[in-house]
């Protein structure tokens, strides 16, 4: 399959005045003409450099990026625009021009070029059409919700007919409805115009819904790479573990010190007062030790549980457990 | 008192003087302060074309000339308001230290305007390969339109204002008349009607400009 974009050991490195930030460190990826590449990362990872670095918004410290096959760091400045005309971008914060009508936010990038202004306009309103968006060509982005605005952006980014489209978090902003739209028009566009598509993200639902393949990143690092199949039904790293699990381990991890001990005297052992604590803290407790027994209907016996570390949880916790007449008592330095 | 000579004399002499100051000024002002702001913009750390040498030239130019107080700045421009207007007083001659006062004043005007833009919208626009000046004149100048607008109307305000204090070395206008009768022949009527002119002429430059901003401004919704 051809290759559209290919980045080789791109390291980038942030000098500030009292220290560097080494964001990329290494990368190398492969995005074949056609594919949806998702490419997911914890915040901070280092993702909205590594897709800046495609268009070279930001210059790589070093190695190559090309895009078939021409390398961006040779081109001058008015190739490197040039090229970038064939590289559309959408973000986050949908970045439109506000002062700007809706029809002129997407004949921006053609008056660029110097595209003929009759020529522009009727390119711009077909793209209209194609996000759904014809009755609002007189409208100003303001008035605009943000599923709309990006739908904007969209038609903006498709009117210099780009074989790319970068998204940065071009769903972050979004509510889940609005986000599963979006994406929705983002494939139909990749199958419709054959326009491979980088989506860079945090949501892993973002990468399971549209995405053919995906990269993970993690601390400036490619830590797995693969089809979506093969990364999600066996993911290697830990950085992968974490994100594929991201929505079925919602667990917290236990950090609390802070333990209790509760005694059971006389409470129904038809209340479950553990999971009804849980239910109205809306935190975990860790049971590190239990000790119960339902005798004739009442509940005897001793509890140690562990704490979250939030104070102010773990006191509703204790107040909860007290005003159900328990006996409880604060341990200091238990150890299970 | 108020016969009709009076009334012709701040007519004439007042307001269509002061005005022709104000607004030539505020002009020329522009021509010079418009580009500085840019060029500061530009040129800044973070701007889109880092020139650490050129920024610290116009920062440092535009904070002296700022330091500067008008009376002051009026009196050391005299030798070149007279070899470019040939005379030191009169409203043309009132201009030349008008504008090297107010350029630079403009150019930090600009500069904050500019410095408003979003920066995601310039970024945008690199994506989609605008060059420098497409970026300046299609974003940041067009972006930037409210701000700006209000600016040019603290600007001009500013600007009357000094023109009122020009009447000390004989700038002629408003400013000069209230001088002339107020102080040096204790006719305070004739002050005060001045003064209120003054007032008035504000507020109608306030109004326009307001009305403007507001009219052009696209990010109000509905």
């Amino acid at each position: 399959m051809e290759t559209m974009i290919q980045v080789r050991d791109v390291r980038k490195v942030f000098t500030t005045k009292d220290n560097k930030v080494e964001a990329l460190k290494g990368i190398n990826l492969d995005i074949h003409k056609g594919e949806i590449y998702g490419i997911i990362g914890m915040s901070g990872a280092g993702k909205s450099t590594l897709v800046r670095c495609l268009n070279f918004l930001e210059r790589p410290t070093e190695g190559t990026v090309c895009i078939e096959g021409r390398d961006l760091a040779e081109m001058n400045e008015a190739e490197l625009r040039r090229a970038r005309t064939e590289i559309a971008m959408i973000f986050q914060h949908f970045n439109l021009l506000m002062q700007r009508s809706v029809l002129d936010n997407i004949c921006f990038p053609m008056e660029i070029t110097g595209r003929k202004k009759s020529e522009a306009r009727k390119k711009a309103q077909e793209l209209l059409k194609i996000v759904g968006l014809e009755e609002k060509a007189d409208a100003y982005p303001a008035q605009l919700s943000g599923g709309q605005k990006q739908r904007v952006a969209i038609a903006r980014a498709l009117a210099m007919d780009p074989k790319i489209l970068l998204c940065d978090e071009a769903t972050s902003a979004l509510d889940p409805q609005t986000t599963k739209a979006i994406l929705e028009l983002i494939r139909e566009i990749n199958q419709k115009y054959g326009i491979t598509v980088v989506i860079i993200t945090h949501e892993m639902t973002v990468v399971q819904e549209i995405c053919t393949h995906v990269a993970i990143i993690d601390n400036g690092e490619l830590a797995e790479q693969g089809t979506v199949e093969e990364v999600f039904s066996r993911p290697q790293s830990r950085a992968a573990r974490k994100l594929v699990f991201q929505n079925e381990n919602k667990y917290a991890v236990m950090a609390g010190k802070r333990c209790i001990r509760i005694v059971f005297k006389e409470n129904s052992s038809f209340e479950p007062v553990i999971g009804n604590m849980v239910l109205h803290c809306k935190a975990p407790a860790n049971i590190l030790l239990a000790d119960t027994k339902d005798i004739g209907g009442i509940a005897h016996g001793q509890m140690i549980l562990q704490l979250p570390e939030d104070t102010q949880i773990a006191d509703r916790m204790v107040q909860y457990l007290r005003d159900r007449n328990l006996t409880v008592e604060e341990l200091n330095d238990y150890v299970g | 008192m108020w016969d009709n000579e009076i009334v012709r004399m701040l007519v004439v002499e007042g307001i269509v003087p002061t005005l022709y100051m104000t607004v030539t000024s505020t002009l020329f002002a522009y021509v010079l302060g418009l580009p500085v702001g840019i060029l500061l913009v530009v040129t800044a750390k973070s701007g889109l074309k880092p020139n650490a040498f050129i920024y610290k030239i116009l920062d440092f130019v535009v904070n002296i000339l700022r330091s500067i107080p008008f009376l002051i700045l009026l009196i050391m421009a005299i030798p070149l308001t007279k070899f470019i207007v040939g005379k030191s007083y009169g409203p043309t001659a009132t201009i030349v230290p008008l504008v090297i006062a107010a350029a630079p004043f403009v150019a930090r005007m600009v500069e904050s305007s500019l410095l408003e833009v979003d920066k995601g919208v310039i970024e945008a626009a690199q994506s989609m390969g605008a060059n420098l000046w497409q970026i300046i004149w299609k974003v940041l100048l067009a972006e930037a339109r409210t701000s700006l607008i209000v600016g040019a109307t603290i600007a001009l305000g500013t600007i009357l204002g000094y023109s009122a204090m020009a009447g000390v070395v004989g700038g002629g206008g408003l400013g000069d008349i209230a001088i002339r009768y107020g102080y040096y022949r204790y006719e305070t009527g004739i002050m005060i009607v001045t003064v209120i002119l003054l007032v008035i002429l504000m507020q109608i430059l306030q109004l326009i400009g307001t009305w403007l901003s507001k009219k052009l401004d696209k990010r109000i919704t509905g």
